[in-house]
C-alpha cells in the first residue's frame, strides 16, 4: 500500500508549501496592523472591522470563495485593475489559491496576535516612549517583541490553516494538477478516482505530518523567545 | 520653576489642580485616588488634558489654550514608575542605554559609570529585570530615567513596594539626586516619613484638589483636621546640627536652639544638619521640667495657639526657642487640666522611640535649585 510519493503527489506537496508560505509572509503585515488596530484603537467602527476580519471564520468557506472568485476574477474589479495595473493574475493560478489560503486564516492569525496585544502590559509602553521612543520605535521594541510568542503562534495556526484550506481554494481557483492543486484538492481527487485511496491515505499522513511539525517549530520557538522570562523561574 | 495647572474629568474622577515650584523636590502627598498619579501621568505626557498648561520654566509641555502638545517622548521628564517597570525582555544594560539611545546627542547629563556608581548597579548589568530584588528594580529605574537625561525627575511612589531595609537604601540616592546633580524632583508619596526627609515643598491633595500647598511645616502642622483618624498625619519638622553621637546606647543627639533631640540610631556626626519629623500624637506637653521621666528629648516653647472643637481632642502650637514651631496632639482634658493657655511657658516632650529614623534626612536648607533647561 505504501507505494513511494508519485511525482504528481510532490507537485501538490511543494505548491501546497508555497502556497501557505506565501499566504502566511503576505498577511502577516496587514495581520500585525489590523491586530493592532483592533487592540489599541478607539474608534467607531471597529466592531465592524473585527467582524469583517472575522468572516472568513464563521462564512461557509464556498462563499468566501465565490466572493474572491467575484472581485478577484479576470472580470471582477479588483482583478481587471490588478491585471491591467501590474499584470498580476489570480484566478486559476496558484497565486489565487494563496490569497484564498491568506483569506481564510487570516482571523486565526489576527487573533492570535491580538490576545498577545491584549496581554501586554501598556506601562511597558507608556516606560519607553517616557525614556524617548516615538510611537513607532516603542512599536518596534516593545511591543513587537513582547507579543512575539503570540506572533508566532499566529503564524503558525495560519500556516496549518493554509495548508489545509480547501473549499474557498476550488471554488475561486478550481483544482488545476501542478497549478492549484493543493494537498487538500489532490486527497479530494484521489476519493473520487477508482482506487486512489492508497494516494489518498498518503497524502493524508503527509498533511498531518506538516501540520504537527509547524506546531513543533512554533513551541521551539516560543520556548526560546521566553527564555529570557523563562530565567525567573 | 514649574508650573502645573490642569483640569481632567475621567468617570467617576475629577483632577483639578493648581500648583507650582521653584526646584529642589516637590512631594505630591495624599491617600490612594486622591490624584498623585493621574498628575504624573499628565507632567510626562501618557495622558492629556482637557484644559490646563504645563510648564517647565519657559518650556511648555502642554497648553490646551495655545494649541501646544508635546508628545511623551520628547518632553524628556524622566519618570520612575511604582514598580520600576522595567523592560522585561530587555537586561539591565540595555534597560539603563534604552533611554540614553533617545537622548539628545548635547544634552547635560550624568555619564553611564556615574549613574551605574552611584546607584550601585555595577554587578546587575547582565542580569534580566524579573531576577532582581524590589531594591535593585527601583534603583535601575532610577538610573535609566536619568541616563536619558531629563529636565525633571518625577518618582512615583517609587519606594512604596519595597520594605523599611530597602527604602533606607535607596532614600540616600534620591537625596544625592536632589543635591548633587541640582536636578528637580517631584517625588509621590503618602509616606510622611519620605516626604519630610526629601521635600522643601509639599502639595497635599485629596479628591483631584489641592488642599494644601507650602513647606513640610506648614502642610503637616496645619490647623487640627476636622477628621479624628487624621490625626496620624499631622506632622512637625525640627531643624537642627548632629553634634554628637553615643555609641553606647547607638542615640544621636540633635542640637537645637530649644534643647536636644535624641534620634533613636547612630547617625554620622558629618551629617550637618538634619530635619526631624514629630508626630504630633507623639508629643506631650508639661507645665514644669519634668524629673524622673523616661522621655528623653525636652524642648522649651510658648504656646501660640491651642486649636480645638467639640471633639475628645485638640491641637496645641508651640513656638520654641529659635523660632521652629511643634504641634502637640492632647486632649481637651488635659488642656482643661494643665490650665494651657495662649502665651503660657511650656515644656515639649518627645519620647525618642517615637521619631522614625528613616524620616531624618540631610537638609540644607537650601530654597532648591533651578530648573536647567
Amino acid at each position: 500500500m505504501f507505494e513511494a510519493i508519485t511525482p504528481e503527489e510532490m507537485v501538490a506537496i511543494r505548491l501546497s508549501l508555497r502556497v501557505a508560505t506565501v499566504a502566511v509572509v503576505m498577511s502577516l503585515p496587514v495581520a500585525v496592523l489590523v491586530a493592532y488596530v483592533l487592540s489599541r484603537g478607539n474608534f467607531r467602527g471597529k466592531i465592524l472591522l473585527d467582524g469583517l476580519v472575522h468572516m472568513p471564520l464563521v462564512l461557509p468557506p464556498v462563499v468566501t470563495g465565490y466572493v474572491l472568485l467575484i472581485l478577484f476574477g479576470r472580470r471582477g474589479p479588483l482583478g481587471a485593475f490588478l491585471e491591467q495595473t501590474f499584470g498580476i493574475v489570480l484566478s486559476f493560478r496558484w497565486t489565487g489559491a494563496a490569497l484564498a489560503a491568506a483569506v481564510m486564516s487570516f482571523p486565526l492569525m489576527v487573533r492570535a496576535i491580538r490576545l498577545a496585544l491584549d496581554a501586554i502590559d501598556r506601562r511597558s509602553e507608556e516606560a519607553a516612549a517616557t525614556l524617548g521612543a516615538s510611537p513607532v520605535w516603542v512599536f518596534a521594541t516593545v511591543t513587537v517583541p513582547l507579543a512575539f510568542p503570540g506572533i508566532v503562534a499566529g503564524i503558525v495556526l495560519a500556516f496549518a490553516k493554509a495548508l489545509g484550506e480547501f473549499g474557498a481554494t476550488i471554488t475561486f481557483v478550481s483544482n488545476i494538477p501542478g497549478e492549484t492543486q493543493t494537498i487538500p484538492a489532490a486527497i479530494y481527487t484521489y476519493t473520487q478516482t477508482p482506487g486512489g485511496e492508497a494516494g489518498a491515505l498518503r497524502l493524508s499522513l503527509i498533511a498531518m505530518a506538516l501540520a504537527f511539525a509547524a506546531l513543533i517549530v512554533s513551541e521551539i520557538l516560543i520556548r526560546r523567545s521566553g527564555q529570557a522570562r523563562a530565567d525567573v523561574e | 520653576m514649574i508650573t502645573f495647572s490642569c483640569r481632567l474629568a475621567r468617570p467617576r474622577f475629577v483632577l483639578e489642580a493648581d500648583f507650582s515650584f521653584p526646584g529642589g523636590c516637590l512631594a505630591l502627598f495624599g491617600a490612594s485616588g486622591s490624584g498623585k498619579t493621574t498628575i504624573v501621568r499628565l507632567i510626562a505626557g501618557i495622558e492629556r488634558p482637557d484644559r490646563g498648561r504645563i510648564a517647565l520654566g519657559d518650556h511648555v509641555l502642554v497648553d490646551t489654550a495655545a494649541g501646544i502638545w508635546e508628545p511623551a517622548h520628547r518632553r524628556r521628564v524622566g519618570l520612575v514608575f511604582q514598580d520600576g517597570q522595567l523592560l522585561p525582555h530587555l537586561s539591565v544594560l540595555q534597560n539603563l542605554s534604552y533611554g540614553r539611545y533617545f537622548a539628545p546627542a548635547g544634552a547635560k547629563g550624568v555619564s553611564f559609570d556615574e549613574v551605574v556608581d552611584l546607584l550601585g548597579i555595577g554587578h546587575l548589568l547582565t542580569a534580566r529585570p524579573l531576577t532582581l530584588s524590589g531594591g535593585e528594580r527601583q534603583r535601575v529605574a532610577i538610573g535609566r530615567a536619568l541616563l536619558a537625561a531629563p529636565r525633571i525627575l518625577v518618582m512615583d511612589e517609587p519606594l512604596a513596594s519595597l520594605d523599611a531595609e530597602r527604602k533606607h537604601e535607596i532614600l540616600p540616592f534620591v537625596e544625592r539626586l536632589r543635591d548633587e546633580l541640582k536636578l528637580p524632583i517631584v517625588y509621590v508619596s503618602h509616606a510622611i516619613a519620605e516626604v519630610a526627609r526629601l521635600a522643601n515643598r509639599v502639595v497635599r491633595l485629596a479628591g483631584g484638589r489641592v488642599i494644601a500647598e507650602g513647606t513640610p511645616t506648614d502642610v503637616f502642622a496645619a490647623e487640627a483636621p476636622e477628621d479624628a483618624a487624621d490625626r496620624f498625619e499631622t506632622v512637625s519638622f525640627l531643624s537642627g546640627r548632629v553634634i554628637r553621637e553615643n555609641p553606647e546606647f547607638a542615640v544621636s543627639i540633635v542640637a537645637h536652639p530649644a534643647g536636644e533631640i535624641v534620634i533613636p540610631a547612630p547617625l554620622e556626626r558629618n551629617a550637618g544638619t538634619v530635619r526631624v519629623a514629630i508626630q504630633a500624637t507623639n508629643v506631650s506637653l508639661a507645665t514644669e521640667r519634668p524629673r524622673n521621666l523616661s522621655v528623653r528629648t525636652v524642648l522649651e516653647g510658648r504656646i501660640e495657639r491651642i486649636a480645638a472643637g467639640s471633639g475628645p481632642s485638640a491641637v496645641v502650637t508651640v513656638e520654641l526657642k529659635g523660632g521652629d514651631r511643634i504641634a502637640a496632639y492632647v486632649t481637651r482634658h488635659a488642656i482643661s487640666d494643665l490650665a494651657l493657655a495662649r502665651g503660657r511657658e511650656i515644656f515639649v516632650l518627645v519620647k525618642a522611640v517615637s521619631i522614625d529614623e528613616r524620616g531624618v534626612g540631610r537638609f540644607d536648607g537650601s530654597k532648591g535649585s533651578k530648573v536647567e533647561e
